[in-house]
């Protein structure tokens, strides 16, 4: 299992200007982007929605890349996203996913068939052209540079150390430093974006 | 004259589809993010043949959400296609996806069960107002083409107040109710 700050640290020597929604891995990328008006950490606006807003940001902006770090919890919630990402083929859309099998937000339980679901497998069945994992640092180095030159969509899954929190969620430490509606506008004024 | 030439007044006035595609044109809609419903295979057929159209089919209504704030995020106009039901699902979603990120977004809503009489035995039709009234979302009944209109209205609503707005269509394109 990789570290999963150490796995975005890797990720972030081959960025390009890619825009990046973090998902879970949030607060740690906040603290490694050199770009946060690229970035969009959202925290958890509703459990299950990551892949599918940054599909739907992937379909608004095709001449932007879009990369997602998604979670095996979202994904398990609304897993049927895949099967629209391949429909919809976004040329632009690379689509990971940190897989710490389990709900690490909630003190760390099991996420369902948390030991041999093979999202790759899943992603590829659906009609992800490329699916891939990877659960040791040395080989996701290895192929990260070639796995952002290929077009999209893309999946990858990385088995990654859970970040157990078991406080109350009122007492936790507050990794945003932006508001959700705050990186959206900061995101669209970096790009020129009226709305 | 043959029976299946026989139309009512009420389905004469119906809402066409035609009208809603007018109305989603006239509104600047680039992607219709939808789960389809019995009522809606004429629109699709008319959207489908539409190139400003971009059409994403979710598979659960709750995804339709997200999806729209993430098209919306990236400076395009999205309309949410569902049913009464399936909005009722898609409870949370609504609420962080596009409440909570100030997202100016259409929902029309196939409103299930609804009568013209008041009189409903479907509790689809029973609860989806309520609902509606418990997120605090504005919206629009929609009965026949007549009332096209209300959906220009909802985009305009949904732009000021930078919040999803529905309009929910009480007769489903069809008039029989």
């Amino acid at each position: 299992m990789m570290d999963t700050l150490e796995l975005l640290k890797i990720y972030n020597r081959y960025r390009g200007d890619a825009i990046v929604v973090p998902g879970r891995g949030g607060k740690h990328w906040v603290n490694i982007s050199t770009q946060p008006n690229r970035d969009l950490p959202l925290g958890d606006p509703a459990m299950g929605g990551h892949a599918s807003f940054a599909m739907g940001l992937a379909l608004a902006l095709p001449q932007q890349k879009i990369v997602l770090f998604d979670s095996d919890g979202d994904i398990q919630m609304g897993m049927g996203i895949l099967a629209t990402i391949a429909e919809q083929q976004p040329k632009n859309f690379y689509h990971f996913m940190l897989d710490n099998e389990c709900y690490a937000t909630t003190g760390g339980q099991p996420v369902p068939l948390a030991k041999t679901i093979a999202y790759d497998v899943i992603a590829r069945a659906c009609g992800y052209p490329r699916a891939y994992a990877y659960d040791n640092l040395e080989t996701f180095s290895i192929n990260i540079e070639r796995i952002l030159f290929d077009p999209g969509p893309v999946f990858v899954a990385l088995k990654v150390k859970p970040d157990i929190e078991n406080k109350p969620i009122g007492s936790r430490v507050k990794w945003r430093k932006r508001s959700q509606v705050q990186v959206v506008i900061d995101m669209q004024k970096e790009l020129g974006i009226a709305t | 004259m043959r029976e299946d030439h026989i139309v009512s007044d009420a389905q004469k006035a119906a809402l066409s589809p035609e009208v809603v595609l007018q109305e989603m044109k006239k509104n600047g809609v680039t992607h219709v993010v939808w789960l389809p419903d019995s009522e809606t295979n004429w629109l699709y057929l008319l959207m489908k043949a539409e190139p400003w159209l971009t059409l994403v089919g979710v598979n659960r209504e709750g995804l339709a959400f997200s999806t729209a704030a993430g098209i919306a995020a990236g400076g395009k106009t999205p309309l949410i296609l569902i049913q009464n039901t399936g909005l009722m699902e898609s409870g949370d979603s609504m609420r962080g996806w596009t409440l909570g990120m100030n997202v100016p977004v259409v929902l029309m809503v196939g409103y299930r069960g609804w009568t013209r009489h008041g009189v409903n035995t479907d509790t689809a039709a029973t609860y989806t107002e309520r609902f509606l009234n418990a997120f605090g979302i504005q919206y629009y009944l929609v009965e026949d083409g007549a009332d096209a209109g209300r959906i220009s209205i909802a985009f305009g609503e949904a732009k000021k107040t930078r919040r999803p707005v529905a309009v929910l269509v009480a007769d489903e394109y069809h008039g029989f109710n």
